[in-house]
């Protein structure tokens, strides 16, 4: 993805929710769900349907200071999170 | 009980509330017990909401609404509401009979997540024949477009069986117009009224082959587009058996509608005692009941299972289909290979192809009771 300035929306078959017990983000659809990694919880909590992906890297940039450029990272799993069909752009 | 795998079960993440087995359609395809009780033994909407409060604060997050149909219970919205406020994913598991536009509004405003409805073919002739009910077809076809044009997710749930499995074709341009957006084509497990039909139901292999390259055929012309389709064939034609509820009470907890907590919706029909909600918190059920605990880990298994080095993939298989077919609910699944009852299977496909016994409607009869297992 080379273009920074859209947005992504998730997909209305899916909601995002962090678990306790499970104490991670999941993805909840349809009589399924899918237990996301702490770095996947991190990238989709900052879809909200109004922030750029250049706006969410931001984001992660100030919450994670010491993590480098997560350009590369963000960009990579929301192709990911698009094949998956939980994200699309509108 | 016996190992060391028992210790801190890992929580129910599914919840299936079978609200009542009352039912307006008659599908001989049914898996609830043939002996369905009485509506006025069903818990209350307090019981219901405690059930739904202690299992959501032992981490389950899938909230099933189920029967019967339970838009039969008055109460459906009001406890869709305190389970989505819980924090659940909340299913409406329905056969679209009852629905309103009006009723899918309300419960999209108590917080319902997503609708299933069943169908039992793609026109009112097969379907209404097999639903044993006039005028099914049009009723679900309808909700099914109101379901959608509200907004929710919407889950397509065709039970395929020799009734219907010659209309594969039409099901797949029907759920494609009806813009599902996941369509189970499940091939009917043989559970309940469905085993005592099994001779009616069960395809032949010729069949189910046939079907499965259609739907293939079909998925390889959608570019991506349309409904997902995941078709189900039925474990008697494999080698191996199904992983059964994911392991004996690993992940699924059945609520009945007198309050019977089940590790799954057939599991009643085994010669265990299962406790009942009203009686023991979900916590107890769940980490210390002798029936939940009955069939985790290994060491209740039996030769082949025992020493199998894929017993930790399909445990065994299921047990209700260990009992039904063998008699003794230890034994591996007859659909194994390796299962000493085998032939049990092979007998029942080459029986299948030539029911000698009427087919049987679901109904609420005491007489047809009686007739059962």
């Amino acid at each position: 993805m080379s273009d920074l300035s859209k947005v992504p929306q998730f997909n209305r078959l899916f909601r995002l929710q962090f678990e306790p017990a499970q104490d991670s983000f999941v993805l909840l659809f349809p009589e399924g769900m899918v237990k996301l990694n702490p770095s996947a919880g991190a990238i989709l909590e900052q879809v909200d349907g109004d922030s750029s992906v250049a706006g969410i890297i931001n984001k992660l940039q100030s919450k994670f200071p010491e993590a480098g450029d997560l350009t590369p990272d963000v960009c990579d799993f929301l192709i990911t999170a698009e094949e998956k069909k939980w994200i699309y752009y509108a | 009980m016996r190992d060391s795998t028992l210790v801190n079960a890992g929580p129910p993440f599914w919840l299936l509330a079978e609200l009542t087995y009352d039912c307006p359609l008659h599908c001989p395809y049914c898996s609830n017990p043939t002996d369905m009780g009485d509506r006025k033994d069903e818990i209350d909407t307090q019981a219901w909401r405690d059930v739904m409060t202690q299992a959501r604060k032992m981490g389950a997050v899938q909230l099933g609404f189920s029967g019967g149909e339970p838009l039969l219970r008055k109460d459906l919205e009001e406890l869709v509401a305190h389970g989505r406020q819980l924090g659940f994913y909340t299913n409406l598991i329905t056969s679209g009979i009852g629905l309103t536009s009006k009723r899918i509004a309300k419960l999209k405003e108590a917080g319902l997540d997503h609708i299933q409805i069943s169908f039992q073919g793609a026109d009112p002739e097969v379907n209404d024949a097999i639903a044993g009910r006039g005028k099914a077809y049009q009723q679900k076809f309808e909700m099914a477009q109101q379901v959608k044009a509200q907004g929710y997710p919407m889950v397509l749930n065709f039970v395929i069986s020799k009734q219907n499995i010659e209309q594969i074709p039409q099901i797949l341009d029907l759920a494609t117009e009806l813009e599902a957006d996941y369509v189970e084509l499940a091939t009917a497990q043989y559970y309940g009224w469905a085993y005592h039909n099994r001779d009616h139901l069960l395809p032949s292999k010729a069949a189910l082959d046939k079907a499965e390259q259609q739907v293939n055929e079909y998925r390889a012309n959608q570019n991506g587009q349309g409904p997902q389709f995941i078709f189900v064939t039925p474990d008697y034609y494999e080698d191996r058996p199904k992983a059964c509820m994911n392991g004996w009470a690993s992940t699924f907890l059945t609520v009945t509608p007198d309050g019977s907590a089940l590790p799954c919706h057939s599991a009643k029909l085994l010669p265990l005692e299962f406790p009942n909600v009203k009686d023991k918190t979900i916590e107890e059920i769940w980490q210390q009941d002798f029936s939940f605990n009955r069939f985790r880990g290994d060491s209740w298994m039996k030769e082949p299972c025992s020493s199998c080095s894929e017993k930790a993939d399909d445990f065994g298989g299921c047990r209700c289909q260990a009992y039904m077919m063998t008699g003794d609910m230890e034994n591996t699944d007859p659909v194994c290979a390796k299962s000493p009852h085998k032939h049990l299977i092979k007998d029942a496909i080459a029986k299948a192809e030539h029911p000698d016994t009427p087919l049987l409607y679901r109904d609420n009869s005491k007489d047809i009771v009686r007739v059962k297992l």
